[in-house]
């Protein structure tokens, strides 16, 4: 379905900040904001419910101590017992200490890893994809953020430039 | 002006009393002959039936079980004479480690020229107040052992030099004067640093240039490097000088890493007392969050260096180094790895959610875990040399505690009414006051 949606652009991640809030302020919902990069405190502004990937970076960094636990447990007290040094095998609690390097490493890889998947996943981010940027200035020096229109094209734009908009285009998506 | 509450100053007065009474009694009950000794031992393996086991199966590590009867006894009552003291010294000394680590962090502010922390100054001076009578407690115990009043430091004895090659080996370095030498040359650079800088500090407040800025900013940079050191040298004379035979080239980091996250912590839960007696209106969450991000990241790298030093010495396996930690985990065992859990694995899930760093109460229990953590931390370096197996948490170490908490805080809480909790000019107030996260 074919809505029409307003794009007003900034040139100053401070002026957008306040525009956030004011747009937020008069009670209209802002569909997205293209930016350069990312703004510090602007999630909070947009009234953007916080982040759940921290939770699955731990989950992840779980399962990646359960995976160095086995792996460990398997190669080296399982499998082919190693005797490195005289130290006692066929016992993983007495070798633990020589694990924990790889444990500790094992979870990192599985946290850091599976968390920037997960978040390029929960983005629909892929390679090949289409940029999404509705005008390819948002990649530079410009802000962009979009409104819907529900015939309040006027009130919108009035709102929009007193917040210190540079240019404001209507599109239909 | 923050004003002394007397509910506290008589608390703080109660613990004093009661620490003093017991440490008291803690000498007055440690045995003076080798009789005495006997009858304490096998009264204490009477009332725990599992510790004469401990003692057996470890029997064959245990020098004493070489020799016969009678010196096995003469050594238990040494170890008991030495308990009480023993008690004392851990206490003042993870006190004193308290204040010198919350004056390393207050110099690192300084030095950093930090613009979110200027808020917590005062606080952080009057914590490391409490290093000008907590240094000197430690000095006079430590010219207590080199007079010989008590065995804390096996190597001051002339008796044990005389039959050890590896101390005479040290002795040049290890000798009693040179030891108090460095000691003295330490506390009074550490102490003068932080009066200098508390001075500056203060004249900050009424001046009309920032000259007292700028060279606060400069001696703090210099005190750092004279920190640096010096604590590394400390840590090898007062800690791990007990066992006078063993070496570990990390040591002064890890001891670095304990004095600072207990510093930290001391400085956030004063904080928070002090907020939740409406004070310091100005320090927000974020201070306090970022004051618990300091002490997550810190008890992290404490348990690094813990795991560093251990694994290396695990691994190598030779005698000289993994003694240390063969008597620590056979005789031990509960605090040893119980600091671990207390230090490493508390702190890490406790602190890991961001939110979680903003609630003081969760930032307060943490911190009496990471507190109780490190107390332990150095009662098991300095006890092992000192007491041997014969340890236990009695009147002495609860008492020797109670005391040094008292003084602690009244020597702190003192220092906190001495001056405005707000500094007034400090070139960054104005961005400490906004500082938000």
């Amino acid at each position: 379905m074919a809505s029409k949606v307003i794009h007003a652009f900034y040139d100053d991640d401070d002026v957008l900040m306040h525009a956030v809030k004011k747009v937020r302020a008069a009670k209209h919902h802002i569909e997205e904001v293209y930016c350069p990069f990312p703004v510090h405190g602007l999630d909070k502004a947009m009234g953007l419910a916080p982040t759940r990937l921290a939770i699955t970076s731990f989950l992840y960094g779980c399962v990646g101590l359960v995976v160095a636990i086995v792996m460990m447990n398997y190669m080296m007290i399982e499998d082919w017992p190693q005797d490195i040094g005289g130290k006692p095998s066929f016992s993983f609690v007495e070798n633990m200490p020589a694990f924990i390097p790889i444990m500790f490493e094992l979870t990192v890889f599985f946290a850091a890893h599976l968390m920037v998947i997960t978040f390029f996943l929960r983005s629909r981010l892929w390679p090949f994809k289409e940029a999404e940027n509705p005008d390819v200035r948002t990649t530079d020096d410009h802000f962009a953020m979009e409104i819907e229109i529900h015939g309040n094209e006027q009130e919108l734009r009035d709102l929009l430039l007193d917040t210190g908009a540079v240019e404001i285009n209507i599109t239909e998506k | 002006m923050y004003t002394f509450s007397n509910r506290l100053k008589i608390a703080s007065f109660i613990l004093m009393a009661v620490g003093v009474l017991g440490i008291g009694i803690g000498f007055m009950t440690a045995p003076s002959t080798v009789e005495d000794a006997k009858a304490m031992v096998a009264s204490h393996y009477d009332g725990h039936g599992d510790a004469h086991v401990v003692t057996e199966t470890h029997g064959g590590a245990d020098q004493a079980a070489a020799h016969d009867d009678a010196s096995h006894y003469e050594h238990v009552l040494l170890q008991l004479q030495n308990k009480p003291w023993a008690a004392l010294y851990v206490a003042a000394l993870f006190f004193m480690m308290i204040a010198l680590g919350a004056l390393a962090f207050y110099a690192i502010q300084r030095a950093a020229q930090a613009g979110w922390s200027p808020l917590l100054f005062r606080v952080m001076e009057g914590i490391t107040a409490y290093l000008v009578p907590g240094g000197i407690i430690v000095f006079v115990i430590l010219v207590l052992s080199v007079a010989q009043l008590n065995h804390l430091f096996i190597w001051t004895d002339p008796e044990v030099v005389a039959h050890d090659k590896l101390i005479q080996a040290k002795s040049g370095y290890l000798n009693g004067p040179f030891f108090l030498i460095r000691a003295a040359i330490f506390l009074g650079g550490w102490i003068l640093y932080r009066e200098y800088s508390r001075k500056l500090s203060l004249a900050q407040d009424e001046s009309n240039d920032d000259s007292n800025f700028k060279l606060n900013f400069r001696i703090s940079a210099g005190f750092l490097v004279f920190y640096l050191i010096s604590e590394s040298i400390m840590s090898w004379d007062w800690i791990m000088s007990v066992d006078p035979h063993w070496f570990s080239t990390l040591f002064g980091w890890y001891i670095f890493a304990s004095m600072f996250v207990t510093g930290i912590t001391a400085i956030a839960m004063v904080t928070i007392y002090l907020k939740s007696k409406g004070y310091l209106k100005d320090v927000n969450n974020s201070h306090i969050h970022d004051l618990a991000k300091f002490m997550f990241g810190i008890s992290i790298f404490w348990a690094y260096l813990w795991f560093s030093q251990f694994l290396l010495i695990w691994y190598a396996n030779i005698p000289e180094e993994v003694t240390y930690f063969v008597t620590r985990i056979a005789d031990y065992k509960v605090p040893f790895l119980g600091m671990l859990v207390l230090n490493f694995v508390f702190p890490l899930l406790l602190l890991m959610n961001s939110d979680f760093k903003r609630i003081n109460w969760f930032v307060v229990m943490t911190g009496i875990v990471i507190l109780v953590g490190h107390y332990m931390n150095i009662y098991v370096a300095i006890m092992p040399g000192t007491v041997g197996d014969q340890w236990s948490i009695g009147m002495s170490e609860i008492a020797s505690v109670l005391f040094f908490t008292g003084l602690f805080i009244f020597v702190v809480f003192r220092a906190l009414t001495k001056a405005p909790l707000q500094p007034k000019r400090n070139p960054f107030i104005e961005e400490s006051k906004h500082f938000h996260y």
